[in-house]
């Protein structure tokens, strides 16, 4: 009788066993991203892989659907231009934090990590890290160590955007560098300070993190055990995956399996974000559009809610290079409509019209990361601008060749042997001088920039320089909103969609927020079972 | 047969000289290159110079391509530029989980298609032949692509039987669970040697049942099995030479078919490649395929005259 008694009372405390929460991903990257840090495969790369192993010294605002997304803390609690040297930005380290392997991290560690992105001659650079890294902080001069929780970053000149670009740099476990001896290994037993640990990686197939259960950031300990990332380009599989279960999260449905996918119970989650589909103008001497009429023209005839409804209403519609409402749109006098009897008048005005039409030939790729649905979507907007007086051709490639076209600016080789007098090459508007200035400087055109067209106004270049000059946030906001307001008014671009990053989840996922970012946080996610 | 074995052997090193050659020609030719796709929108030409410095891409190509077969001389395809992991391991992978799917499709593929057009063959004219034939045509006409789509919406999709991507979680095993992962996959590929195999196979035996040996046999008292038999053994040449070039197919990995099953195999490796403009990982992937092949010919060649002494003669 004891030993009945016994048993019922063990049997009432045993814990039933939990099955293991996991949370299945399927990207549209054709491989899993790079897994040392700075990741490849675009942002998606960094959105999965970087920003969940590592963390950044400043960190992306990703807790509201509803705000613009901006920068906060992360490795670094705060950051502050040196007030004896503007070349000079102080950062005070978080304390307290731990890498996935137990040590903790201190300034020797970011200096570590710099070595590794920008100095050559540092035995853990790595050439291939550097190449990316560069290019996010380009005017980076050096660092020093001031205590072991707090770092000087010097740059060449003044550099307001740097908590921006360091937003981009992750760091990585110099302890675990030194264990294993090359990146190669690395690559194979990664460590990080990030919301998730490593655990295992099959090229092409999946990649499997764990939940970092001492995460430093209790706010963002994930909820679920595991995290699945499995790289799957076509579209179709990842909406088959999802259907019959295999995964729990798609990237980008395609428009036409949106509504079987609502209609079965999934979430369909969009939001805008930091993202243009637009035609980028050259301003060379064959190209129609240096004439501000023909621009502004092109820019009233695109008939964007047709567009949208096109596509099902997977996009913005877009009047500048961020949303009307964002804090940098600004308030530029030339409204941007659909009014194709505007647009005909300025064409007439310009010496077009249908019998003369203007001749453009815009180079255009068959896909592409962010390029949304192109070939539709660059055919409807071809009608609308042939409508008002555009004789429009496509000058089409695929996605590498248009980077090289885009990287030779329209007067390089490839812009000019095939004519192209635009391009539609969709761009990340992630940080204020990435969405305005980079287009409209004129220091920006040339290979190492993104004004591709040839566009120049001084009085945009000095609006531009005084907004990556300006330290003090709020009078920066308003230079760039005020650059921005001066390019819509000429024209610059012929803006057409912004992406609104639709994704397909399960009905069992919940807690799930999109930011109005590139990025995203996936550990507020929990599964049911 | 020795003999001709070993000069076949030594014809392989000019046909892989020419292909690779070939092959890196067409990627240089081929707008873009792979520091394109790492590297943010504005980097600047100092940065992407540094980066083709770094993987020798500023090198003239004729230099590159000699570095290339030096390093191959000593056993080492390099790394790849998109993953920055030696191309060998990434190959052998790939050649591998391609492996598990293309012996599978040609086992059931080439019994199909030996039985069907050996069934077509000898009832030629009648029902038999018109649905073997039906089959074979569908075989060959049915895009791939569709047929696998159409094979997920219906089994994984509608009814939850079959998994619809994937290798599944561990890997291959044993197990229904992860066995489950090659029915489709082997089903969609095995479609096209299947056809292609009931054709020639009908063809020959159809033809073969009415030469005048067949007559002979028959006038000897064989009949049924024994003269199938006699059939089979003069038929056998020219489908095992068919056979070959369509396991060369299979192992050279269908991009479309392991793209809509997401299967990691050699055509999701070299379709990434391709995109991604990752010399080392498309030369390699082009090398091994390309010694592959010629040795699969080779090993048909030595069948078919190990069966066929007629053609020992010749």
């Amino acid at each position: 009788m004891r030993r009945i008694i016994a048993c019922l009372l063990a049997s009432l405390l045993v814990v039933p066993a939990r099955a293991e929460s996991v949370l299945r991903v399927a990207m549209t990257a054709g491989d899993i991203p790079i897994v040392i840090g700075q990741a490849d495969q675009g942002y998606e790369g960094f959105r999965f892989v970087s920003y969940n192993l590592y963390d950044s010294l400043v960190a992306w605002d990703l807790a509201s659907a509803d705000r613009a997304s901006g920068i906060v803390p992360g490795l670094a609690l705060s950051w502050t231009p040196d007030p004896a040297d503007s070349t000079r930005w102080i950062l005070k380290l978080r304390a307290g934090v731990h890498w996935h392997d137990g040590t903790d991290f201190t300034a020797d560690d970011v200096l570590w990590n710099f070595g590794r992105l920008m100095d050559p001659a540092a035995p853990q650079f790595n050439a291939g890290q550097f190449a990316d890294a560069k290019t996010r902080l380009p005017d980076y001069k050096a660092i020093e160590k001031i205590d072991d929780h707090t770092v000087a970053i010097i740059t060449k000149g003044p550099n307001a955007m740097l908590p921006y670009q360091l937003a981009f740099l992750l760091m990585v476990s110099p302890a675990q560098y030194n264990k294993v001896g090359s990146w190669e290994a690395f690559a194979k037993a990664p460590v990080g300070t990030g919301p998730y640990r490593f655990d295992r990686l099959v090229p092409r197939e999946r990649l499997e993190l764990v939940a970092n259960t001492d995460y430093w950031n209790k706010a963002r300990i994930p909820h679920q055990d595991r995290l699945v990332l499995y790289p799957m380009p076509e579209a179709t599989t990842r909406a088959a995956a999802l259907l019959s279960g295999q995964v729990n999260w798609i990237e980008a449905p395609a428009p036409d399996t949106i509504d079987k996918l609502r209609g079965s119970g999934f979430q369909i989650v969009t939001n805008a974000y930091p993202h243009i589909w637009s035609y980028e103008l050259s301003f060379q001497e064959n190209s129609p559009f240096r004439d501000i009429r023909v621009r502004r023209a092109a820019n009233l005839a695109v008939d964007r809610a047709g567009l949208k409804e096109l596509l099902g209403g997977m996009m913005i519609e877009s009047y500048g290079n961020v949303t009307r409402d964002h804090p940098w749109y600004g308030k530029p006098s030339f409204e941007i409509k659909f009014d194709p009897d505007a647009a005909r008048a300025l064409m007439k005005q310009a010496g077009y019209d249908k019998q003369h039409p203007a001749k453009v030939k815009i180079a255009i790729s068959t896909a592409g990361s962010g390029q949304m649905q192109p070939l539709p979507m660059n055919e409807f907007v071809q009608q609308n601008l042939n409508d008002v007086g555009f004789d429009v051709s496509f000058d089409v490639m695929d996605w590498n060749a248009l980077i090289d076209l885009m990287r030779g600016t329209a007067i390089g080789p490839v812009a000019r042997r095939n004519a192209d007098v635009a391009m539609n090459f969709s761009r990340n508007t992630q940080d204020p001088f990435g969405a305005i200035c980079r287009f409209i400087q004129t220091s920006q055109f040339g290979s190492s920039g993104s004004n591709w067209g040839g566009f120049s106004d001084p009085e945009i270049d000095r609006v531009c320089d005084a907004a990556t000059h300006e330290f003090d946030p709020e009078k920066q906001s308003a230079l760039f909103a005020r650059a921005h307001a001066m390019m819509v008014d000429q024209a610059v671009m012929v803006w057409i969609a912004h992406d609104v990053n639709p994704r397909a989840l399960s009905p069992k996922l919940h807690g799930f927020i999109q930011a109005k970012n590139w990025f995203q946080d996936l550990t507020p996610v929990s599964v049911d079972p | 047969m020795l003999r001709a074995a070993g000069l076949r052997l030594l014809a392989v090193i000019p046909i892989v000289l020419g292909v690779t050659m070939i092959c890196f020609v067409l990627m240089f030719v081929a707008p873009g290159d792979p520091i394109q796709t790492l590297l943010p929108d504005n980097a600047s030409p100092e940065v992407i110079a540094l980066l083709r410095h770094h993987y020798g891409l500023d090198r003239p190509l004729p230099v590159q391509y000699l570095v290339w077969l030096g390093h191959l001389l000593q056993g080492d395809l390099g790394t790849s530029i998109g993953t920055g992991r030696p191309v060998a391991g990434e190959l052998g992978a790939a050649i591998g989980n391609t492996a598990i799917i293309a012996i599978g499709a040609a086992i059931i593929g080439f019994s199909i298609g030996i039985g069907c057009g050996l069934l077509a063959g000898v009832h030629r004219g009648g029902w038999i032949d018109r649905i073997a034939s039906a089959f074979a045509l569908c075989g060959l006409s049915v895009p791939q692509y569709w047929l696998g789509i159409v094979l997920v919406i219906l089994f994984s999709v509608t009814l939850n039987w079959l998994p619809a991507m994937g290798m599944g979680p561990r890997g291959l095993s044993w197990h229904w669970q992860e066995l489950r992962n090659l029915v489709m996959p082997i089903a969609t590929l095995s479609l096209i040697p299947a056809g292609i195999v009931t054709r020639i196979t009908r063809d020959r035996v159809a033809e073969l049942l009415r030469q005048d040996f067949v007559r002979t046999l028959r006038a000897q008292g064989l009949a049924g099995h024994a003269i199938l038999r006699h059939v089979l053994k003069n038929a056998a040449p020219p489908i095992l030479a068919v056979m070959g070039l369509q396991l060369g197919y299979l192992f050279g990995g269908s991009i479309l078919v392991e793209t809509v099953f997401n299967w990691p195999g050699v055509g999701f490796l070299m379709s990434n490649a391709i995109l991604r403009r990752d010399q080392p990982m498309l030369q390699g992937t082009i090398l091994v395929l390309a010694l592959g092949f010629v040795f699969l010919n080779l090993l048909v060649d030595l069948l078919q005259s190990g069966i066929d002494p007629r053609m020992r003669r010749g």
